[in-house]
C-alpha cells in the first residue's frame, strides 16, 4: 500500500508536467461544459442540472483514454521493465495509475460544478454525496476498463483503434451526448448493456432530483462498483511488463469478459429495471425548464 | 570456501525455434566481478534476466543470494540491483525524483544525494530524464541499481553504444565498486571491458559457456604466442603458412590470415621468404599479444564482433 501511494504521488507529478494531460483532462472538459451549456441550457435554469450530468460523465469517462495510452507507452518504451526490477507488483502499478487519475479528475469536476453555478445559474446542487460516489466509481471503472484494453494491445496504434471503437459506442449510444429518451428505442435498449449509461443516468438523477438518496441510485452505483472490481481484477491478471510478452487468446477472452457484469445488469434492466423510465423523468425536467431570471427580465 | 553467491547449473531457455541457452553453468563468488563475454545473441542477456527474475528458465537450477529468482522474486529484488541493457524512465521524471522514488521501494536504501555525487549527476539533479545525454542516462541507470545497497549487481552491457570517454567514466565507477568488494555480474562484448574489469570471465557463444577463468588464465590458452595478422595480395595455402617457423596456429578470418607464433621475428622472416618465392605480396601486417578476442577466435573460429 505504501508503494502504491509513493507511485501515485509520482504519477500525479508527472501528469501535471504533461501538456497533453492538462489539455485533455482540464481544458477540453471545460470547453465541452461551455459548449453544452451554451447550446442546450442557455436561459433554461433547470436544464443546467440536467446537462451537467453528461458533462461530468464525459470528464469521468476520459479516464478510459488516458490510462490505457499511458500504460501502453510505458510498456513499449521499456519503462515498466525498470519498475519490474523493483519489489512492486502489477496491483501497485495499476492502483497508482487509477488513484492518480482520480485525484487529478476531481478538481476538474469541482471546477465544472463551480462554473455551472456561476455562469449557468445552477440552482440546486442535487445530492452531492451521490454525485461524489458516482464520480468516484465512474472514474475508477473507466480507468480500469482502459487498463484492460491496454493489457491486450501491443502498440499505441492498436490501442487507439480499439479505444476509438469503444469510445464511439460509449459516446453516442449511452446518453452521454444525445439524451437517452431522444435515441431510437432499439438504441435505448442497447444502452442498457453499456457502462456509461449507468454513469450518465445516475449523475442526471443525482443532479436533478432533489430528494434522491444513495439507495435510490443503488442500481447505478452497483453497476459501476461491479464494473470497477471486475475490470481491475482482470487488468491485474492480464498485466504485462514486457512488450514482447505475447497476448494469449484466453487473455483476450478475459478482457472481453469485463463487459459481463453490464450484460447481466442489462438483461435485468431490460426485463425489470426502471432505468429507461427514470431517464425519461429526468429528461422531462428539461422540457419543464423555466427561462432563467436573466431571460425573463 | 563459502557457497557461491550466484549459482547457475545447466540452464536452458528456448524462444520459439531459437535455443537461446543450452546448458549454461557457472558460479560467482561473493565480492567477485564476473563477466559474461560473448557476441550479440550469445545468450548473455537471457542468462542475466533469468538471474534477475525477469524471465523463467525452461530447465536448470539458479540461485542468487540463496534465493530462487523464479519462486522468491520479491525477496530477491531487495538483495540485487540491476542496470538493464536499455533503461527507460518517464520523460518528465527528474533525476533526483527517480532515485528517491526507487529507493523508497526497498527495505535498505542509500542516500540519493550521495549517489548523485558519486555518479557525477549533482548538476543534473533537477533535470528531466529526457534532457539527459546517453552517458548521463546510463550513469543514472547504474546509480538506480545501487539505491537499495544491493549484495549483488547485474550490469547488462553497461557501456554499449557509449562514446569512449563516457565508457571510461563507467569503467571508473565499476572499478570503484570492485574496490568496495561488491559482487558484480556484467555482460559485455567488449574485450577491453572484460580484461580490465573482470576477476573472472565466462566466454559464451550460441547459448553455451565455452571457456571460463580469469582473463590471464584464458589468454594462457593461446600459449606464450604473439598474434600476427596479415593481409596478402593473393590467397595463400593455410597449411603452408602453418608450416612456417614458429607458427603454432593459422586461421583465415575475414580474408586475413591470423598466425599465432612463439617466435615472431623468425615467423615474419619465413613468411616474407615464402611470399617472395610464390610471387605473392604482403598487403598489411599487424602484431599483438593475444587477447580474449584470440581466445574466442581459437574456440569458435569467429571474431567476437561478428
Amino acid at each position: 500500500m505504501r508503494h502504491t501511494w509513493k507511485l501515485t504521488l509520482s504519477r500525479m507529478r508527472l501528469a501535471m508536467r504533461n501538456r497533453a494531460f492538462l489539455f485533455f483532462s482540464l481544458i477540453m472538459p471545460l470547453a465541452f461544459l461551455f459548449v453544452a451549456m451554451g447550446i442546450f441550457a442557455r436561459g433554461l435554469v433547470n436544464a443546467t442540472s440536467y446537462i451537467l450530468g453528461p458533462v461530468l460523465a464525459l470528464t469521468v469517462m476520459g479516464s478510459f483514454w488516458g490510462l490505457s495510452i499511458q500504460l501502453v507507452i510505458f510498456r513499449e518504451q521499456g519503462i515498466l521493465r525498470r519498475f519490474r526490477l523493483a519489489p512492486i507488483g502489477p496491483g501497485a502499478m495499476l492502483a497508482s495509475s487509477i488513484l492518480s487519475n482520480y485525484f487529478l479528475t476531481l478538481p476538474t469536476v469541482i471546477i465544472e460544478f463551480a462554473l455551472a453555478r456561476w455562469f449557468f445559474h445552477l440552482q440546486s446542487w442535487g445530492n452531492l454525496w451521490a454525485v461524489l460516489a458516482l464520480v468516484t466509481l465512474g472514474t475508477v471503472t473507466f480507468a480500469a476498463l482502459g487498463l484492460t484494453v491496454a493489457s491486450v494491445t501491443n502498440t499505441m496504434q492498436e490501442t487507439q483503434i480499439i479505444n476509438n471503437l469503444i469510445w464511439t459506442v460509449f459516446l453516442f449510444l449511452s446518453g452521454a451526448t444525445v439524451p437517452l429518451p431522444r435515441l431510437p428505442s432499439w438504441i435505448q435498449k442497447l444502452a442498457l448493456f453499456l457502462p456509461p449509461t449507468y454513469l450518465v443516468e445516475g449523475l442526471q438523477r443525482a443532479l436533478t432530483e432533489r430528494d434522491i438518496t444513495l439507495w435510490d441510485l443503488r442500481t447505478e452505483l452497483l453497476a459501476l462498483a461491479g464494473g470497477t472490481i471486475f475490470s481491475f481484477w482482470v487488468s491485474q491478471q492480464l498485466f504485462r511488463w514486457e512488450p514482447e510478452q505475447k497476448v494469449s487468446r484466453r487473455a483476450k477472452v478475459w478482457a472481453a469478459s469485463t463487459i459481463v457484469p453490464f450484460i447481466l445488469l442489462g438483461v435485468w434492466e431490460y426485463s425489470h429495471g426502471p432505468l429507461l423510465r427514470n431517464s425519461k423523468s429526468a429528461f422531462d425536467t428539461l422540457r419543464e425548464a423555466q427561462p432563467s431570471p436573466d431571460r425573463t427580465r | 570456501m563459502s557457497p557461491a553467491i550466484i549459482q547457475v547449473d545447466n540452464l536452458t531457455k528456448r524462444y520459439g525455434d531459437v535455443q537461446a541457452l543450452s546448458g549454461v553453468s557457472f558460479e560467482v563468488q561473493e565480492g567477485e566481478v564476473f563477466g559474461l563475454l560473448g557476441p550479440n545473441g550469445a545468450g548473455k542477456t537471457s542468462t542475466v534476466e533469468i538471474l534477475e527474475g525477469l524471465r523463467n528458465a525452461d530447465s536448470g537450477r539458479v540461485s542468487v543470494c540463496g534465493l530462487n529468482p523464479e519462486q522468491e522474486s520479491n525477496s530477491l529484488k531487495h538483495e540485487i540491483g540491476a542496470a538493464l541493457q536499455s533503461t527507460a524512465l518517464p520523460e518528465k521524471m527528474r533525476v533526483l525524483e527517480a532515485l528517491t522514488l526507487f529507493s523508497r521501494f526497498y527495505k535498505r536504501r542509500r542516500n540519493p544525494d550521495e549517489l548523485l555525487k558519486r555518479f557525477g549527476l549533482e548538476e543534473k539533479r533537477n533535470a528531466f530524464y529526457s534532457h539527459l545525454s546517453g552517458g548521463q542516462k546510463q550513469r543514472l541507470a547504474l546509480a538506480m541499481a545501487l539505491v537499495n545497497d544491493p549484495r549483488v549487481l547485474f550490469f547488462d552491457e553497461p557501456t554499449a553504444g557509449l562514446d569512449p570517454q563516457v565508457r571510461h567514466e563507467i569503467y571508473d565507477v565499476i572499478e570503484e565498486l570492485r574496490r568496495e568488494k561488491k559482487t558484480l555480474l556484467l555482460t559485455t562484448h567488449y574485450i577491453e571491458e572484460a580484461e580490465r574489469l573482470c576477476d573472472r570471465v565466462a566466454i559464451i557463444d550460441h547459448g553455451k559457456v565455452i571457456a571460463i577463468g580469469s582473463p590471464r588464465e584464458l589468454k594462457q590458452r593461446s600459449g606464450d604466442t604473439t598474434r600476427i595478422e596479415v593481409r596478402l595480395a593473393r590467397p595463400a595455402a593455410e597449411q603452408a603458412l602453418r608450416q612456417l617457423e614458429g607458427v603454432a596456429d593459422c586461421r583465415v578470418v575475414d580474408g586475413n590470415y591470423v598466425l599465432h607464433s612463439a617466435r615472431p621475428p623468425q615467423t615474419i622472416v619465413a613468411l616474407v621468404k615464402y611470399l617472395e618465392a610464390g610471387g605473392n605480396e604482403l598487403a598489411s601486417l599487424e602484431m599483438a599479444t593475444p587477447s580474449l578476442e584470440d581466445v574466442f577466435l581459437e574456440l569458435t573460429g569467429r571474431r567476437l564482433r561478428d
